[in-house]
């Protein structure tokens, strides 16, 4: 991989000045060195404006090293033993003053216009609130077209597997990939294309149709980012912000982004995967989401507690392990490995309780999670890692529990 | 022109020892002071940066855990930017200052010492809280939220330790008020006769505009940390939204002195690039008066474009639209003060030693953080740039190539002043290559992965970035490695190791501080210098 490096630099830094003809529309077409153009009518404004002032630097700083370079050929004492001894001359002085400020106003007009364009989010046709947790993205649909009153809202978290993800060192970890790996033998599982990139539930969106995003935090600042919809905006709690972006027909995919102000141990692992699809089918899956958000909860009891196991492993890797760590060692959160906590029968109210409502740092879970999940999860968590607490808990007792 | 003053150092008994040192009240000795501590900041926030650059070698978690990784990132912009780069400059202020004025000394002696012996206390408090998060018990967190510290992240989420940081940085701001105080009062009153404001060498000026801007903005920052600790502690809601207050009112809080601070950082380097062309070109420094009227303007300017380091908060279109103006503004004076190197170098009779190598490799890199700053402020573009790999490469061509290699320009320009031989040529030219080359492998291909989407103070990256974040941890480990070179030949020059200098130690070189023998002598000045 590194061989191909030097090669790769140079074609990279001429290709940065002449990117702006091959539009790579697609985030597997990713640049290594440059801004992408993405897919919005602002992300290729904003792309186009980069390209200008790129090339506008590039020409200051070429012209000013250039002038540095004759005068260290030129005027070297072997070449030019006698100084002058000139030091002013009010033209030059007016002249250099007066043409870099027409070069700013020259930059300030497209920036002016491309800024206020990007500041009108009305006529939106769906608005989504998106609301940042650490670690992981809140999506709460809150308006389409005329309806009103969606009430479908889900977490998006992380869906890149933690084995890929953690390789320490002393296990072999420093060659995780490649030939190195194989001559160490470690046993890390290769990383997917889309590693640290990936969520579990992406953020569904229409083509075609403006969509204004409401973007807020439930505790630290975060940033909501999608490079190829042109530009961030900080999730603040306290603060709802605004921005939009419509993503013309034809331009279906699936568009990644992360989160781009520094929220806590987690930041480098909430990541935003938005899958763009035909209205049609954005009409259809919001139905469908809209009916799963109205049914009643699934109440049926677990049969055995395995059934609650697998379920509640799946479950605890995707909302708990973040923060307690995947064998339940803890973390930000408390351990629950040989806890007195996960295994002492008095506990068990408690423990339903947390996970339903909350507790200082820990977030309620009530709302996102199903009866039937928050039961596996407090199986789950009862049971693995040497727990032998032989709980089962069933959704009913959950659903019970006020 | 002078009296050099050599002849009184048998009168005055001068302390031997650590007591030297501990009750100086010698404006060269607090200087060598400061200078020593600087680099061993500078090292101190080195070593943190390789931590960071070992875990970033490779995608994937292998050598810390996220959570320190944060706490390295934290601590490393805290002991570079108050530990290295602004105690540096005060050790150059409190060195060439008095010697380039004509003054005996600093203008508050006691208080120079004071202001000293306060920075190894605040940062043995900061640096107290990594060591207890490396190796105490349970690995209590160190500060983890940026050294942007931004609430709720410093506040309601902060660690134990965020109380260690606000009374380091406390400690810290007084330190830099008393030096700031001590530079105004001694260049308004101690000047030598005929030394007008306008004859003053330029180091002076860019240094007596620096220290306005510390008096104006360190109590903005003393004021946002004890809004923090009242906000934790005494149960106020200063950033809390839940309790009616702002979290954003704190970035502009902390950006009102967050961006004054960047010029603090680069000002003084503007005086010494000033001071060391001229000498080597032989030839006087063109536009000596608009130079001034430069960086005063740029001055005043840095306190009006604050929140372009917050175009992403969600400002007001009015707003928005009055930072960028003002930020685009900003550039047109900068670039006279390089046009006017350009043009001092033009015709000169030029030679490339050692401070002259460092001082063009400072015009031609700062002028690269100077371009992509103009880049940044494009607020459209900005909101794809900020918070990126692009800004932390921004920011380190005008911070390491540029304030860093102002202060080795200087030390290399004034080593020979202040120990009497010249810095040793061999060690001095490996380090300078050996810098320059690694500095730009460690930064340059950060512009690649901002732009492709890297976010900044991530532990873990996507795999696209994968390829340049390991040949800019490569660059990072040469350019640490390099900095043992300059260690070395401070070490000679401390040893009195090296060829003698003479009084005017560089050819060409013009004022007051090369009338005095070198090394300087202990008190130089008694009798003030006419200057003509």
């Amino acid at each position: 991989m590194q061989s191909t490096l030097f090669h790769r630099a140079a074609v990279g830094l001429i290709s940065l000045m002449f990117s702006g003809m091959a539009v790579a529309s697609d985030w597997t077409e990713r640049s290594n060195e440059n801004l992408r153009p993405g897919v919005t009518g602002v992300s290729q404004e904003v792309y186009d404006l980069h390209t200008t002032i790129l090339w506008i630097v590039t020409i200051i700083g070429l012209l000013v090293f250039g002038l540095i370079l004759v005068s260290m050929v030129r005027h070297r004492r072997s070449k030019n033993p006698n100084p002058s001894t000139f030091h002013e001359n009010v033209f030059l002085e007016v002249l250099w003053t007066v043409v870099p400020f027409v070069i700013l106003i020259a930059m300030a007009v497209p920036a002016t216009r491309v800024l206020i364009e990007l500041d009108d989010s009305s006529k939106a046709e769906l608005t989504v609130k998106v609301t940042g947790h650490r670690w992981k993205w809140e999506y709460e649909y809150l308006t389409y077209q005329d309806d009103n009153n969606i009430g479908v809202s889900y977490m998006s978290n992380l869906a890149t597997p933690v084995e890929q993800i953690n390789n320490p060192v002393l296990a072999g970890g420093l060659f995780p990939y490649g030939t190195a790996q194989e001559a160490v033998g470690s046993e890390f599982p290769e990383k997917d294309k889309n590693y640290n990139l990936e969520a579990d539930k992406p953020l569904v969106l229409p083509s075609g149709q403006k969509v204004r995003f409401l973007i807020t935090s439930a505790d630290v600042i975060h940033s909501f980012w999608i490079p190829d919809l042109g530009g961030k905006k900080d999730a603040i709690p306290g603060f709802v912000n605004e921005t939009w972006a419509v993503v013309p027909e034809g331009k279906e995919g699936t568009y990644y982004g992360q989160c781009a102000e520094l929220c806590g141990k987690n930041h480098a692992f909430m990541p935003i995967e938005a899958e763009v699809v035909s209205q049609e089918e954005f009409q259809t899956w919001l139905a469908q989401k809209k009916e799963e958000a109205a049914a009643a909860p699934d109440l049926t009891p677990f049969a055995d507690l395995d059934e609650a196991m697998t379920l509640g492993e799946q479950t605890y890797k995707g909302a708990c392990a973040v923060c307690h760590g995947n064998n339940g060692q803890g973390g930000v959160g408390l351990p629950f490995a040989g806890s007195d906590f996960a295994t002492n029968e008095e506990h068990l109210d408690e423990h339903i309780d947390v996970l339903v409502n909350g507790r200082a740092a820990m977030p309620a879970f009530g709302a996102q999670l199903s009866p039937k999940e928050i039961a596996a999860v407090v199986t789950y968590e009862r049971n693995a890692w040497g727990n032998e607490s032989g709980d089962l808990i069933q959704p009913q007792d959950v659903q019970d529990h006020e | 022109m002078s009296t050099a003053a050599a002849h009184d150092d048998h009168h005055h008994h001068a302390p031997k020892g650590l007591k030297r040192w501990l009750f100086s009240t010698n404006h060269k000795d607090i200087g060598t002071l400061y200078l020593w501590f600087s680099f061993a900041m500078f090292m101190v926030g080195g070593l943190l940066a390789m931590v960071i650059r070992t875990e970033l070698l490779e995608p994937g978690m292998q050598f810390v855990d996220p959570e320190f990784f944060n706490q390295m990132t934290t601590v490393h912009g805290l002991a570079m930017v108050f530990g290295a780069v602004m105690p540096g400059f005060v050790g150059l202020a409190n060195w060439m200052i008095p010697l380039m004025i004509g003054a005996p000394d600093m203008a508050l002696p006691r208080m120079n010492n004071w202001s000293f012996w306060i920075l190894p206390f605040a940062f043995l408090i900061l640096l107290s809280s990594v060591f207890m998060s490396a190796f105490g018990a349970g690995h209590p967190s160190a500060p983890n939220f940026g050294w942007t510290f931004y609430a709720p992240l410093s506040t309601e989420y902060g660690p134990a330790s965020t109380d260690l940081f606000i009374l380091s940085v406390h400690m810290m701001g007084i330190s830099s008020i008393m030096g700031a105080i001590n530079v105004i009062v001694t260049v308004f009153n101690l000047r030598a006769p005929g030394m007008t404001l306008m004859k003053m060498p330029l180091f002076v000026w860019t240094w007596l505009i620096t220290a306005f801007l510390l008096i104006a903005v360190m109590p903005v920052l003393a004021g946002a940390v004890t809004m923090m600790l009242t906000d934790r502690h005494f149960g106020t809601s200063f950033f809390n939204a839940a309790g009616g207050g702002d979290p954003v009112l704190f970035q502009h809080v902390f950006w009102f002195f967050g961006h004054p601070e960047v010029y603090i950082m680069i000002l003084p380097a503007f005086g010494i690039v000033s001071a060391i062309i001229p000498t080597f070109a032989r030839k006087p420094l063109f536009g000596y008066a608009s130079m001034v009227y430069a960086t005063a303007s740029i001055a005043l300017l840095s306190f009006v474009v604050w929140a372009h380091h917050m175009f992403t908060v969600g400002m007001p279109l009015a707003g928005t639209l009055f930072f960028m103006y003002m930020t685009m503004l900003i550039s047109v004076p900068t670039g006279v003060t390089v046009f006017n190197w350009v043009a001092t170098m033009w015709r000169g009779s030029m030679t490339f030693e050692l401070p002259m190598k460092w001082a063009i490799a400072f015009v031609i890199l700062f002028t690269c953080g100077g371009l992509s700053g103009l880049m940044l402020a494009i607020t459209p573009v900005d909101f794809q740039y900020h918070d990126t790999y692009f800004v932390v490469a921004h920011f380190h061509y005008v911070l390491v190539t540029g304030a860093v290699f102002s202060m080795f320009a200087a030390a290399y320009y004034w080593l020979p002043k202040w120990s009497g031989v010249m810095p040793n040529k061999l060690l001095g030219e490996l380090h300078f290559w050996s810098s320059l080359i690694s500095v730009n492998l460690l930064f340059f291909p950060m512009h690649f992965v901002g732009l492709a989407g890297m976010p900044r103070r991530y532990a873990d990256y996507a795999l696209q970035f994968a390829d340049y974040n390991f040949w800019i941890s490569i660059g990072g480990f040469w350019f640490g490695l390099s900095q043992l070179l300059f260690l070395a030949v401070c070490i000679l020059c401390a040893l009195k190791k090296g060829e003698k200098a003479p009084a005017r130690s560089w050819e060409g070189a013009e004022g007051l501080e090369w009338e005095v023998p070198s090394p300087a002598p202990f008190h130089t000045y008694d009798t003030p210098p006419v200057v003509k």
